[in-house]
Formats: C-alpha cells, sequence, structure tokens
C-alpha cells in the first residue's frame, strides 16, 4: 500500500502528514522530501502527524530520529500527535518519547508550539 | 493442526512488505489478536531488512527465505534466512542502537523490537555464508467460544 506524505508550513513549523506504511522501503524517499523541506522552508519545529500510518518499523525510527538530529540544530522541537497504538508500542519500546514530545492531535501540537490556529 | 509454509524472493526492499503481509495472512488461520499480527509483521519486517541491508549490502539479486509454521498449541516459529555476508559478532549486533552502517540514518532498534516482540530469538550466522534468523512466539489461547 506504500506511503503517501503531505508537508505544510504553518509560521516556523513544519507539518508532516504520513499516511500508510513506513519501512525500509519507504524510508529513503520519505527522507529526502522531509529534508528538502526542512531546509527550503524558514522552519524551526515540526509536528508529526501519524494518524494515518497503519504500520511502522525500525527502518521509520531511523527516518524520524534523523529529522530530530536536523530539528535540534535548528534550535526547534519535534513534536509527534494522533500515534496509532501499534506505533505507540514501538516509540515506547525505542526511548522515542524522551526525546520526542507526544500531543495527543495537531492542533493541540500547534499550541504548544506557539502557532494560533 | 500442524501447519507449515515456505516462500522465498528477491533480495529487493519492494518484498518487505510483501514478505510480513504473506507470514500475516498465514498466521491469520490461528486467529491472533491484533496486537499479535502487528508484532509478527513488524519483527518479519525487521528480519528481512536486514537480510536485504546487510546481508547482502543492498544487492537485489540473491533470495531471502521464510519458513513459518505453527502447533497445536498455538506456538508460532518464523525462520528467516538469507545467504550473505553473515554478522561477524552476532552479540554487538543485538545490543540496543547498535548500527554496522550509521551512514544510512539506521536506528539500530531491530534487534530490540524482535526481542521484545517475540518469545525467543535465536542468530545463528557465519561469515561468508549468511545469517538465519529463528524465532518463536506463543499467541495467546483460543478466544471465548459462543454458541
Amino acid at each position: 500500500m506504500g506511503l503517501q506524505s503531505t508537508f505544510e508550513v504553518k509560521e516556523d513549523v513544519l507539518i508532516v502528514r504520513l499516511s500508510g506504511e513506513l519501512d525500509h522501503h519507504e524510508a529513503e524517499k520519505l527522507r529526502d522530501e522531509w529534508k528538502n523541506m526542512l531546509y527550503h522552508h524558514p522552519v524551526k519545529h515540526v509536528v508529526l502527524n501519524l494518524e494515518q500510518v497503519s504500520f511502522m518499523d525500525s527502518s521509520g525510527l531511523g527516518v524520524v530520529l534523523g529529522r530530530y538530529k536536523e530539528v535540534l540544530q535548528l534550535g526547534g522541537q519535534m513534536v509527534v500527535c494522533s500515534i496509532p497504538h501499534s506505533i505507540k508500542r514501538l516509540f515506547e519500546m525505542s526511548g522515542m518519547f524522551k526525546i520526542i514530545r507526544l500531543e495527543e492531535n495537531e492542533m493541540f501540537a500547534l499550541e504548544t508550539l506557539g502557532v494560533a490556529s | 493442526m500442524r501447519n507449515e509454509m515456505h516462500v522465498e524472493f528477491s533480495s529487493v526492499s519492494q518484498n518487505e512488505s510483501f514478505a510480513r503481509v504473506t507470514v500475516a495472512s498465514f498466521v491469520a488461520q490461528l486467529d491472533p489478536t491484533m496486537d499479535e499480527l502487528t508484532e509478527i509483521k513488524t519483527v518479519v519486517s525487521e528480519a528481512v531488512t536486514n537480510a536485504i541491508i546487510h546481508g547482502y549490502n543492498n544487492e537485489p539479486d540473491h533470495k531471502v527465505s521464510i519458513t513459518c509454521r505453527y502447533d497445536e498449541e498455538g506456538e508460532v516459529e518464523i525462520v528467516i534466512r538469507d545467504y550473505g555476508v553473515g554478522i561477524e559478532d552476532v552479540d554487538e549486533a543485538r545490543q540496543p542502537l547498535y548500527t554496522s552502517k550509521p551512514e544510512l540514518e539506521r536506528s539500530g532498534m531491530g534487534f530490540t523490537i524482535i526481542e521484545n516482540f517475540m518469545d525467543s530469538v535465536e542468530v545463528i550466522s557465519k561469515h561468508g555464508e549468511g545469517t538465519s534468523v529463528y524465532m518463536k512466539k506463543q499467541l495467546t489461547k483460543s478466544k471465548t467460544v459462543y454458541n
């Protein structure tokens, strides 16, 4: 079923919405698109919306961690939101929530970054 | 009843999805929970990805094989095998966050996830001959039966 990704910039926040399956096969293309958005727009923070993601494995974690490091260098934060149960378990097991904040939905996530909806 | 299946496919990343869906369809005959099915799909994806990236260095002209069987008790065994370069130090490879290819942006969590999602994991690897990952998981006993 593959992976679809859409990007939106709101003030200094890049919103990344993913849908489908994020594995090694899909990871490379996503990384390129995501990096491209980070470097060609004046953004600082990332909100990662995982609501429509039906599968993720450690290759997906690798892409998220890679962008997390870039966001840190921009002096920003990464916030993940609307995370499905199965992916939340994967994030918990991997200690991702020690570095990436979790919010219930996109609106809350944007609010915590000072973006009015 | 006992049941077994075997598939072999080219070492290309498109087949990662094929592999996990195939094993999940086979195991679905045991009526697993959603969590169990997700766990099995995830470990298959991890081991097949390892075979393609590490076992075969992303070369597409090799084969990855999967054998999956289950027994009367609902214990599932999955064996994922490649005939690639092998892992020099299996204990090191199984450490959380370890990756032999940091330039590829790997999380290093593959084996850790496999160990968490399965009851037992054994990795047999020989330099130049390949790697076999043996994984077992006991599914929760049959769900409530309604008359």
